[in-house]
């Protein structure tokens, strides 16, 4: 039992039942799931239809965050690569057209990639601190969508298009590029030594740099992961609401995402990650928000509960909370804290 | 510090760029640059600079509160959320509780220092990462402010339209607002406390190392949860401000604020990482940011959102040149 309340995924896959769990009394089919259309539906289908571009962006964040860094940019990366592709849709003739669809995704993640390069430009070979440097391009990206856009919402008819946001196979399409995504990530991270480098550079990049690590390459790289990811994500909503709104896409998806991904488990420290953590901890915010509106928290409190659970989170996870929750019911002493971790004040030296 | 590693056969420009205040001085250059560029090329009357800070008196409130926290190498992202609710708690209290403005403003002081002061705690006792535990304020407060009205909330109180009307003047047409005084006087209490007083120093100590801090005896526990509550304080303080400035308390006002305020702070030349910088530098940057709007409004032809892509090329230039000052931070180390 122990083993498995030690295990780093515990915590997040206990609050995500028991979120779940906790919609079955307001909504009894909670967790059916129907075929209409030729289409999958349900409240577990629409939590995933809505959660997979946030995933998406926390599967691109974990990795960032394992190195130490973080991206602010990503709000902003999912407006340019929306922008950029109905921007190239609206000047066709033939909107339905699958070649020029292909073109405009190929033109927005190529795009994604050059603004991830920016960032692990910035970071890597500069030696910005990351949160600065992708402050840098949160602020003037979405002055960039904006720029492509000329200020208006860019709407586009394209079927093709609205797949990539919509349906394929029954089932929605996020899920498709949410199982590729996990299963490259976790190929490429645990089958090789590239989470281990990920995570040595995170740990400690001059360390590990002085081990023969190429630790600036494996900084940029995981930027331009991020952003291309994010690219995906900015895609997948642009096409499921058929516009590209400069303003509103992607806003404060960051915050989220960076959110999710320590719920999950990564510690914004670095060196440490957990890509099903991040997926779970997405989930988490997703359900979080679909049982707001299921129970019929009226909506001006929506904001006021998030906030409530996600701190309450937080210090679940907080080992030191845990230890001084549980003080009283434990009979064994506890094991004794770490010297940085005392609260008494010590005495005050006058200057 | 630096003098005693400054050898004398280091050059001059060496000792220049090991300088800490170098940073505040190439701001204050660039503001005088591009002021006297704009004040060539529109041909600016004298109100202008002073309406510089009247514009932007919160800000300035607002970014000195970050400026605490980012000297002890943590951030606050709950500004723009603390300022959207203190507006609308002092718009509830006195438009429909009928409370007295003054005591209303306190009230609103008290919470705002109150929200800090516990999400300092969160941070320092539970160890919960300073980004995550002031985003759970952003969510918080903007949330609280939501439920308190959903519609804006316009305040028609006589004092209020009295306050905010009124112009101190400055000689000649030109006048300050009593925000902008406010902001002044933000700066300079922050300026003296910061320089002149024990916990000032304990500022810079944490975030110069928190272990050494630590092990000198400091209270480190005290200074950490004092600067968030100074942060709240700030906060709520832009928020009674922008009242003044909208005479009106809206769910949605402040949103993104909090950017605004660390872009303005770095751009005055604070590091990131704590340990460095000063006030003034952030007065500045909000100067120099809130030039930028000015000078863009002026052309007439170039769309809002040049101002976005504007102030991340500044940011960025800032930065590099940060790079350039810091490497000496990175060859002592």
């Amino acid at each position: 039992m122990s083993r498995v309340v030690r295990h780093h995924l515990f915590w997040p896959a206990a609050i995500l039942i028991a979120l779940l769990l906790f919609n079955l009394p307001f909504t009894p089919n909670f967790f059916a799931i129907h075929v209409r259309n030729g289409h999958l539906y349900g409240s577990l289908v629409s939590i995933l239809i809505f959660g997979t571009p946030l995933i998406l962006v926390a599967l691109g964040m974990t990795l960032v965050i394992a190195t130490g860094g973080i991206d602010l940019s990503v709000g902003a990366v999912m407006a340019i690569a929306g922008a950029l592709a109905c921007w190239y849709i609206s000047r066709q003739p033939d909107q339905n057209s699958v070649g020029a669809v292909l073109i405009a995704v190929a033109l927005a993640l190529a795009a994604c990639v050059l603004l991830g390069l920016w960032n692990g430009f910035l970071v890597a070979r500069i030696g910005v601190q990351p949160i600065i440097a992708t402050l840098v391009l949160m602020v003037a990206g979405r002055g960039i969508a904006q720029l492509i856009t000329g200020g208006f919402i860019i709407t586009v008819l394209s079927k093709p298009y609205a797949t990539i946001g919509g349906y394929a196979f029954t089932a929605p399409t996020g899920v498709f590029i949410v199982t590729l995504a996990v299963v490259a990530m976790l190929a490429l991270t645990r089958r090789t030594a590239l989470g281990l480098l990920v995570e040595s550079v995170g740990g400690n990049s001059e360390a590990s740099r002085l081990a023969g690590v190429r630790a600036r390459r494996i900084k940029i790289m995981v930027y331009i992961f991020c952003a291309l990811l994010a690219g995906i994500a900015g895609l997948m909503n642009s096409s499921n609401l058929s516009d590209a709104d400069a303003n509103h896409a992607g806003l404060w998806i960051e915050l989220d995402a960076i959110l999710a991904v320590v719920i999950g488990g990564t510690p914004l420290t670095g060196g440490r990650f957990s890509i099903g953590g991040s997926v779970l901890g997405a989930l988490i915010l997703q359900t979080l928000k679909t049982t707001i509106f299921t129970i019929g928290i009226p909506s001006q409190a929506n904001m006021v509960f998030e906030a409530a659970v996600v701190i309450i989170v937080c210090l679940i996870q907080s080992p030191d909370f845990r230890r001084r929750l549980m003080a009283p019911f434990r009979s064994a002493p506890p094991p004794p804290a770490p010297a940085a971790v005392s609260t008494q004040e010590p005495v005050e030296v006058s200057s | 510090m630096t003098t005693l590693s400054a050898s004398p056969a280091v050059s001059a420009a060496g000792r220049l760029l090991r300088d800490r205040r170098l940073p505040v001085v190439v701001t204050l250059a660039l503001f005088l640059v591009m002021y006297a560029w704009g004040g060539y090329r529109y041909s600016f009357d004298a109100q202008v600079a002073p309406n510089l800070l009247v514009n932007n008196c919160y800000l300035v409130v607002a970014a000195v509160g970050a400026t605490f926290v980012i000297l002890t190498g943590g951030i606050d992202l709950s500004i723009g959320s603390v300022i959207g609710f203190s507006g609308m708690l002092l718009a509830q209290l006195v438009v429909v509780e009928h409370v007295p403005l003054a005591v209303a403003s306190l009230i609103v002081l008290f919470v705002g220092t109150l929200g800090g002061a516990l999400m300092g705690c969160m941070i320092h006792f539970y160890k919960v990462q300073p980004f995550i535990a002031t985003l759970t304020g952003l969510f918080l407060f903007r949330g609280l402010s939501l439920v308190l009205s959903k519609q804006a909330i316009s305040i028609n109180e006589p004092t209020v339209s009295n306050l905010a009307q009124y112009h101190i003047p400055l000689g000649g047409d030109v006048f300050l607002s009593v925000g902008a005084a406010v902001a002044l006087l933000t700066v300079l209490v922050a300026v003296v406390v910061l320089h002149f007083s024990r916990f000032g120093r304990r500022v810079y100590a944490v975030g110069g190392s928190e272990q050494s801090a630590l092990l000198m005896g400091l209270p480190v526990a005290r200074t950490k949860i004092t600067v968030y509550a100074v942060s709240g304080f700030c906060s709520a303080l832009a928020g009674l401000v922008f009242v003044l400035y909208i005479q009106s308390g809206d769910p949605l006002h402040g949103v993104g604020m909090e950017l605004d305020a660390i872009a303005a702070v770095v751009i005055g030349g604070t590091l990131l990482t704590g340990g460095t910088g000063y006030v003034l530098g952030s007065l500045l940057g909000v100067l120099v940011l809130g030039l930028i709007k000015t000078i863009i409004s002026d052309e007439g032809t170039l769309s809002s959102w040049w101002i976005k892509i504007f102030t991340g090329v500044l940011l960025l230039l800032f930065i590099l040149l940060q790079r350039v000052i810091g490497a000496r931070g990175s060859a002592r180390s």
